[in-house]
Parts: structure tokens; sequence; C-alpha cells
């Protein structure tokens, strides 16, 4: 099996998995009016999960380029900043600071301009800042958003 | 002619300041490449939730508009085209640039755009309550099998793999049912607190379509190579106008193409961009020129995918199927400002409807404007690094998603589906027929119980369902987009059937 074979196979199992589940919730479930649609839905996304299923074990599944360990590689710092971000920074310390953080930390990991040059962190702040104040006045003072202040804004 | 007498909502100051900033922005985000029209129209629906409806739909519409304008900026000068559907615009727009004629491509450009995108407008105007007055004889049944038509349409022609295509519309569908049941309040497929309110739709289109973009931006790494624009030397209006008014035939081709396109659901502006190039180039009596810097093929591109705009639409307005990805943004965007597409659209919210028709029509000739005028702005605009913007997307998509409902859960939902759908696409999985089924799910589900419920007092769900001649020519429809797709797919499968080996 090459490399993009063994992601399309396990790409196509993930979303099989999700198919049988969601079809065996559909089925288990009470009150069965309350299930009906989703039976319906449920039985043809197995069908289809299993079709492509086969197709990508026999080497079928052919679109998508999968995954270079390239990009892999390129995307994972920048992913894990968005998750951090996202999902556990924006509530504890607040939405304001650690967008800031996110940004510059983005801005940082993928700029061009080596980590070493003065010059260049002082562009990467300002443009940081200067994005943040635009956000703040569009969706704090403009659209008056009540963003979690967590520990700090 | 009822649309006359709603101009006047247009020229309110507050609806012509956001017709103005959204067609201007429209054509800044358009000439971004990275940046899809689908995504900008995405990003800016939590800005319309403290605007009236109609002044939201006014800025969702110019936005449209102009972003799909705007991305012949790039491709004329930096050969990148701004969105799909100016790739055809690139092949002979970035040829003339190259020949220092970029101002003059810029300007073919904006003009055929306007022209196309006037007519598909006015389509829409006369064409949109004959087919909503038609959809009258609508019932539950008939509103189930054009729910799943929407979601087979799209997963059969808007992707590589009909398989994975209809996949894409499943896992959508399945998404839609996730939260309480509305009838009977049964939990349904809720493994986390995030999910008990179900899946909001803007957040789920923000994550849908802005992740995936800002983590290909990340795939990219820290690729220090500037993107080089072309000096573009001034160039006469007047000449561009007289050029314009000599091409006839490329401005025809272009328009009906792009027209006959829009009003397929599912099929967009990227195809109907090459199907008019491709006309243009066999009905030209200088065919050899196409792709050396042809202004005729600029002229057909851009009109065609401006024409598509209007007629994407129709089915939307009348009988709640998008036309494309972006149509089904906007439907998104229609629906959290309590506007339900469909038969009673102009009878309930004649001015909301009416108004945003009218405002389209006023956007295309901003459009024009504006495009020319700032087009060489916007392209320097364009050259924004891809770091800033993949942090700028972020932000604003997290940003953004939470002022929905000023809910955690929203942004942990955008963040998931969002990351979800990027590796789903790694695998030629698709975002539109995903959103189609989301937004089609609740539509067809309500009409299913409804249908269901009708079926038990009369002859039964298999004689409600499956007889009478609409539902049939609903079925066969569902049978033919999703047979055709695969008679198509098993035509070009030998010769591409080999595995891309990854690195």
């Amino acid at each position: 099996m090459t490399a993009s074979r063994t992601q399309h196979f396990t790409a196509a199992g993930l979303v099989l998995a999700v198919a049988l589940s969601v079809t065996w919730l559909s089925f288990t479930q009470e009150p069965v009016e309350a299930f009906l649609f989703p039976r319906l839905i449920s039985v043809v996304f197995s069908v289809l999960a299993a079709w492509n299923f086969i197709r990508a074990a026999s080497g079928l599944a052919k679109v998508g380029t999968g995954l270079t360990i390239r990009h892999a590689g390129n995307i994972w710092p920048g992913l894990l900043v968005m998750l951090i971000y996202a999902l556990f920074a924006a509530k504890t310390f607040g939405f304001y600071a650690s967008s800031v953080v996110a940004f510059l930390a983005i801005y940082t990991l993928y700029d061009p301009t080596p980590i070493s040059n003065g010059r260049g962190w002082a562009r990467r702040v300002i443009v940081t800042i200067g994005f943040m104040i635009v956000i703040y006045g569009l969706f704090a003072l403009l659209l008056r958003v009540q963003t979690p202040r967590g520990l700090f804004i | 002619m009822e649309f006359l007498g709603y101009f006047g909502g247009v020229f309110e100051p507050v609806s012509l300041l956001l017709l103005i900033g959204g067609t201007i922005g429209g054509l800044i985000l358009g000439a971004t490449p990275g940046l899809s029209p689908t995504m900008a129209v995405a990003l800016l629906i939590p800005f319309t939730f403290h605007l009236a409806p109609a002044q939201g739909l006014i800025l969702l519409g110019a936005a449209y508009t102009s972003t799909v304008a705007g991305g012949a900026v790039s491709a004329i000068l930096l050969k990148i085209p701004g969105a799909p559907a100016n790739i055809a615009t690139a092949l002979d727009g970035n040829e003339m640039a190259r020949q220092g004629h970029g101002a003059r491509a810029l300007h073919l450009s904006f003009l055929s755009s306007g022209v196309g995108g006037v007519i598909g407008v006015l389509l829409l105007i006369f064409l949109t309550p004959m087919l909503a007055q038609w959809a009258l004889a609508f019932g539950p049944s008939h509103l189930f099998w054009l729910a799943i038509l929407g979601v087979t349409v799209i997963g059969s022609l808007d992707s590589k793999s009909f398989v994975k295509g209809l996949l894409s519309g499943c896992i959508g569908l399945w998404l839609s049912m996730i939260g309480f049941d509305d009838i009977y309040g049964a939990q349904r497929f809720i493994f986390t607190d995030a999910l008990t309110g179900g899946i909001h739709i803007i957040a789920a289109l923000i994550g849908i379509f802005a992740i995936p973009q800002v983590l290909e931006m990340f795939s990219k790494g820290r690729d220090g190579r500037a993107i080089q624009t072309i000096a573009v030397p001034d160039h006469s209006l007047k000449d561009s106008f007289r050029e314009i008014l000599g091409s006839g035939r490329a401005l025809t081709i272009g328009t009906v193409v792009g027209s006959i396109v829009g009003l397929i659901p599912g099929v967009g502006g990227q195809i109907a961009g090459l199907v008019a190039y491709d006309q243009a180039k066999k009905f030209s009596p200088h065919k050899d020129k196409f792709g050396t810097g042809h202004p005729e093929g600029v002229i057909a591109a851009e009109a065609a995918n401006n024409a598509m705009v209007g007629p994407s639409l129709v089915p939307l307005l009348t009988l709640s199927i998008p036309g494309s990805p972006t149509a089904a943004v906007l439907l998104g965007g229609l629906l959290i400002h309590g506007i339900f597409p469909g038969t009673d659209l102009f009878e309930r919210n004649p001015e909301v409807a009416w108004t945003f028709i009218n405002s389209m029509l006023i956007g295309q000739v901003l459009m024009v404007v504006f495009g020319i005028y700032t087009a060489v702005w916007a392209a320097k605009i364009a050259r924004a690094p891809i770091p800033i913007m993949a942090s700028a997307v972020l932000v604003l998509a997290v940003f953004g998603s939470y002022s929905v409902q000023q809910s955690m859960g929203d942004v942990t939902i955008m963040i998931s589906l969002g990351v979800a759908m990027f590796f789903l696409e790694k695998f030629g999985f698709s975002a539109a027929p995903l959103v189609l089924g989301l937004i089609l799910g609740p539509i067809a589900e309500a009409n299913f119980n409804q249908g269901t419920l009708i079926a038990a007092a009369q002859d039964g769900p298999m004689v409600y369902f499956f007889t009478g001649p609409l539902n049939l020519l609903l079925i066969l429809l569902v049978v033919l987009s999703v047979g055709y797709s695969f008679w198509s797919n098993m035509l070009h499968a030998p010769g591409s059937a080999k595995l891309e080996p990854a690195e």
C-alpha cells in the first residue's frame, strides 16, 4: 500500500465508522417517531460509506490528494495554536488578549522573515495591534458583542 | 413590474452605505487569492445580525456580486484566480497584462461583468415570481423530494467523485439532525454539551468555509516568495467601452451560458466561465488567438461568471435550493433573519425580497464603477502576506462564530467542523453538498414528518410519496442526477485510476 492509499483507506474507514454509529443510534433510540428520518438517511449514509470503503480498500478511491509529510509538517504548529486559542485560551485568558497572542504567534510561525530580525518583530507587533484595534472597533464598539473576559480582557 | 416600487429601500442612506461598503470590500476580498467568495459571505453574516433583514441581505448580496468580479483582478494581474469562477479569465487576461494591456483587460473584465450581471439580475427579477407561482402547487412530499434533489444535484455535480459527493451530503443531513427533535423533544446525537442546541448554521458555515482555507495557508509553510504583480499602464476607458460594444458575440455567449448555468442548481461560476470561454473560442473566427491575450476570452468568461449570480438565486428564492455554494451561504443568511425562501416569499416579505433583488441590480453598476477605479489598488491589498491573511481569517472566524449566540459552544463547533472539513477535502469530500445537507436537512425532515402524518390519514406513505406527476418528476430528476454522475464517473475511471503517491 502506498502512503496515499493507506490514507484513503483510513479516511474511508473513519467515515464508515461514523455512518455505522449513526445508523446504530438511529435504530436503537426512542421514541421511534423522532428517529424515522434519521433512520432513512443513516441507511443511505451507511451504504454509500461501505461502497466508499470497499473502493478505498481496493485502491479505487483516487479522488483527493491526501496529506503529504511536508504539508502536515507545515500545518501542525499553526493547527496547535489554532486549537489552543479557540478551545482553551479564548475563554480562559479573554478573547482579546488571546487573539493578540494567537495572531502574533501564527504571523511569527509562518513569516518568512527570520525570527532574529528586529524589524520583522516590529512589523509583526504593529500589524497585530492594528488588526486587533479594528476587531475591537467592529465587535466591541459597533456590534456590542460581549466576549468572555477570562483572566485578562 | 412590482419590483419598481421597492427601489426606495435601496437608496436609504444606511442601505446605500452598506451597498457601497459591501461592493468595495467584496472587490478587495475577491481579489485576494485564498479568500473565496463563499468564505467572504460566510464571514460577513455575523455583521448582519444587528441590521434590518433587507439591509443585511443588501450587504451579503453586494459582497456576493463583487467578490466574483473582484476575483478577475488577481486572475489578470497575478495569474492567480481570486475565485474558481475566474479560472477562465486568467487564461487570456494575464497574457494581456503581460503584453502591457493590463488596464484594458481590467476595463473589459468589469464592463463585461456588469453587462452579464445586469442581465442575470433581470432574469432573477422576471423569472422568480413566475417560478414562485408555480411552486405554490408544491405539497410536503414535493418539498421533501426537492430538498433531497438539492443535495443529490450538488453532491453529484459539484464533486469529482459522486460517491464522496453524496456521502458529503449525507454527513450534512446527519449534522442537521443533531440536537433536540422539534416535535417529540427527543435528544438526537448529542455527544457533548456544545451540541445540546444543535449545530448553528452560521457557526458551521464559517467553520466549513474559513478554517480549511486557513489550514491550506498554513500548509504553504514559511514561503518567502512574494507575489509579483504586473505594471499597469493607463488605458482609455472610452476605448474600452467601444471595444465592449464591438464584442457582441463574446458578450452574448458569456451572458447566455452564465444565465443557463446559474439556473441549474449546484453548477457554479467556475463551470460558467470555462464553458463560456470554450464556446466563445468555438464561435470565434480568431480561435488561434485564444490563450495568447485575446480580449474575447476575458469578455466571455467574465460576462458568464457574473451572469450566473442572479439566476443562481432563482431556485434559492423560490424553492429553497441554492444554485451555487455561495447561494447556499446566502440561504443561511436569509434563514437567520427569519426569511424563509419559497412559494410565499413575495407575499409575506415583498419589501425584503424586492429590496434585496433591486440592490443587486444597483450593485452591478456600482461594481463596474468601483471595480474600474479601484482594481489596481485592490491588487496591491491582495498581496497581503499569507501569515497575515491566515491569522486575520482565524481571528475573524472565532469572533464571528461567537457573536452569533454569544456562545463558546459555537466556537467549538466552528473549529471542529472546520478542521474536519479540511481533512475531508483532502480525501475528495466536498464542502458544498455538506453545507446543503446541513441547510436542507431540517426542510426535508419537516416535510417528511408532515407528509408521513398526511399519508397515515390517506393511502399510506408509498402512495403519498411515490405517486403523482410532480413526485415522479422530482424522483426522476434525483435518479437522473445520480445516474448521470455515476455514468460520468465510470466513463472517466480508467484514465485516472492511478493513485497519487504521497511524499
